[in-house]
């Protein structure tokens, strides 16, 4: 007959060495990079089918399926499309250290552009945020920057 | 397209953390599970798909950890890494591309790894992920630029928690069977603005199966087979910032192509019941309004007019849907499931009397870039 087995303590087993990864940024985003340390402004991309204006520049324009290389630069500024006043905490994955909360993610249409670029916005009063206010990009200083999407410190509300 | 069916279901109960069991038992418990349903025998079965993700899993390959477990130690096997609807949507091709058969099985153990940094994970490395941007936020402004274009207030979202949390206490398979009201809701931690710690559904440990069958081999099954009537899936592009959130544009394709393969011409008038998958309460009215069943921005108000609960014309979720038990991968092949006893006529005290239409609705990628719909009937 069998009977209930007395299997112990249920035991696991923890895994938490890094495992590295170095992803290849490409042409076109070292360039969006570039210009952000040595102008301090944004880069995009337009579709000579549709029209359609992309920032970050990308080689292809998905609905026409057409290769692009028109890069235009465009203003550091731009329209919040959403946003989100963020509470929990979550590590910052750039340093695995803990951020401050809150802060705010926004979607911002970068004046000029026809997608929509995600980035922090400046601001964490839900009062003091709505849909549709004018932002600016603000970016560290150049001496700062590593060439990533955090040279861009955050977008700050005008006005 | 051929006659197909779903002839077995298994699924477990969801839970935080199933400590007591790897993916191996799971897999072996769900695939011994749904031959013993369907009355089948692993002879029966011809080839098998599993669903997994490496990142869930911890492993690189994970399908290549839980293949016999799935009975496929000399069948035909192949992997979807993605949600079960998707699995599923390939085991259906494969039976109609010519197998007899097809065992489907998922799973997935939240609670082993860090879903925050897994889901930040699915974003953009370069552009996006850095930001820490993962399911929560993403989603939070997905329904802040919902609220913004159609006017719809927090109360509406609150009232779906409400709704599919009590729909749960009927479910015994559910994680989070709950009484709630909207002042619950409401009140419950701030997460990302305007999502609260009861808008979001848990992370749950969890497992399920399905076989398909064509037609011959589905009188072998001792189940009511429950057939395939339409299924179709479609997605849109990857950055946040290319698509229209506030439009599940992917969502009505697969809807439209669906509804013609099974002939439905007036979806809410033909379809009995819905599972679809509501990861956060807003996503239960706006993929209502993908799916057709009302217009762009009317979703909420099928929840006002009482047309989505229980006792209405076209209840949604029953089972207390995604937001009361939710396995990553398996919660949308838990939809299927869900449909398929809601059809047999075994959902027990969530049964809707006399559904003979019913529609599943799985999404992948963040803020649902892809949705794959299913049409199941009691009638071939």
């Amino acid at each position: 007959m069998a009977t209930e087995r007395d299997y112990g303590e249920l035991l696991t087993l923890t895994f938490s060495t890094p495992m590295p990864y170095e992803w290849s940024i490409g042409k076109y985003g070292s360039l969006f990079f570039h210009e952000i340390r040595e102008s301090q402004r944004f880069t995009g991309i337009r579709c000579p089918q549709c029209g359609k204006v992309y920032v970050p520049p990308r080689r292809l324009c998905a609905p026409c399926f057409k290769e692009l290389d028109e890069l235009i630069i465009l203003p550091n500024l731009g329209s919040i499309m959403a946003f989100s006043v963020v509470n929990y905490p979550f590590p910052d994955p750039a340093t695995g250290e803990q951020r401050p909360i809150p802060y705010t993610y926004g979607c911002i249409k970068i004046e000029g552009s026809d997608n929509i670029f995600n980035h922090v916005i400046d601001e964490t009063n839900v009062e003091k945020i709505a849909v549709g206010m004018k932002v600016a990009a603000v970016f560290k200083g150049k001496e700062e920057m590593q060439g990533n999407i955090q040279d861009i410190r955050h977008f700050r509300i005008l006005g | 397209m051929d006659n197909i069916a779903i002839v077995g279901v298994a699924q477990t109960k969801y839970e935080r953390r199933k400590k007591d069991k790897t993916y191996y038992d799971l897999v072996f418990e769900m695939t011994k599970g749904v031959l013993e349903d369907s009355g089948l025998t692993l002879e029966d079965i011809d080839n098998v798909i599993t669903v997994s993700n490496d990142f869930l899993d911890g492993r690189t390959i994970s399908s290549m950890a839980v293949g016999e477990a799935a009975g496929a130690g000399d069948k035909n096997i192949s992997t979807v890494e993605g949600d079960g609807t998707f699995g599923a949507f390939y085991g259906a091709m494969r039976v109609l591309g010519g197998f007899n058969t097809t065992l489907v099985v998922a799973h997935s153990k939240g609670s082993e790894g860090d879903v925050k940094h897994i889901t930040n994970g699915m974003f953009d490395p370069i552009f996006q992920r850095l930001l820490g941007l993962e399911a929560i936020s993403a989603s939070a402004l997905q329904a802040n630029a919902y609220m913004d274009r159609y006017g719809v207030r927090e109360e509406s979202f609150a009232r779906v928690s409400v709704k599919n949390h009590a729909n749960a206490k009927n479910n015994p398979y559910a994680h989070l069977p709950m009484e709630l009201t909207i002042e619950d809701v409401m009140a419950s931690q701030k997460m990302a603005d305007p999502i609260k710690l009861l808008d979001c559904s848990p992370v749950s440990d969890g497992a399920a199966a399905i076989i398909i069958a064509n037609e011959a081999h589905a009188r072998k099954a001792k189940t009511k087979p429950v057939w395939i009537k339409g299924i179709a899936h479609c997605a849109e592009e990857y950055f946040l910032g290319d698509r229209d959130l506030t439009n599940p544009k992917s969502l009505r394709d697969a809807a439209k192509r669906a509804y013609a393969m099974a002939g439905i011409a007036d979806p809410l008038k033909s379809l009995d019941v819905v599972e679809l998958y509501d990861a956060f309460s807003y996503m239960e009215p706006l993929w209502l309004e993908g799916l057709g069943l009302c217009n762009p921005g009317d979703g909420p108000k099928l929840l006002d007019d009482g047309i989505t609960t229980m006792s209405g014309a076209l209840p949604v979720n029953p089972s207390g849907g995604v937001l009361s038990s939710h396995a990553l991968l398996v919660a949308g092949l838990a939809r299927i499931i869900e449909a398929v006893l809601q059809l047999r006529g075994e959902a027990e005290n969530r049964q809707v009397e006399g559904a003979k239409t019913g529609l599943a609705h799985g999404i992948n990628g963040p803020c649902g870039q892809s949705h794959c719909v299913w049409i199941l009937g009691t009638e071939k």
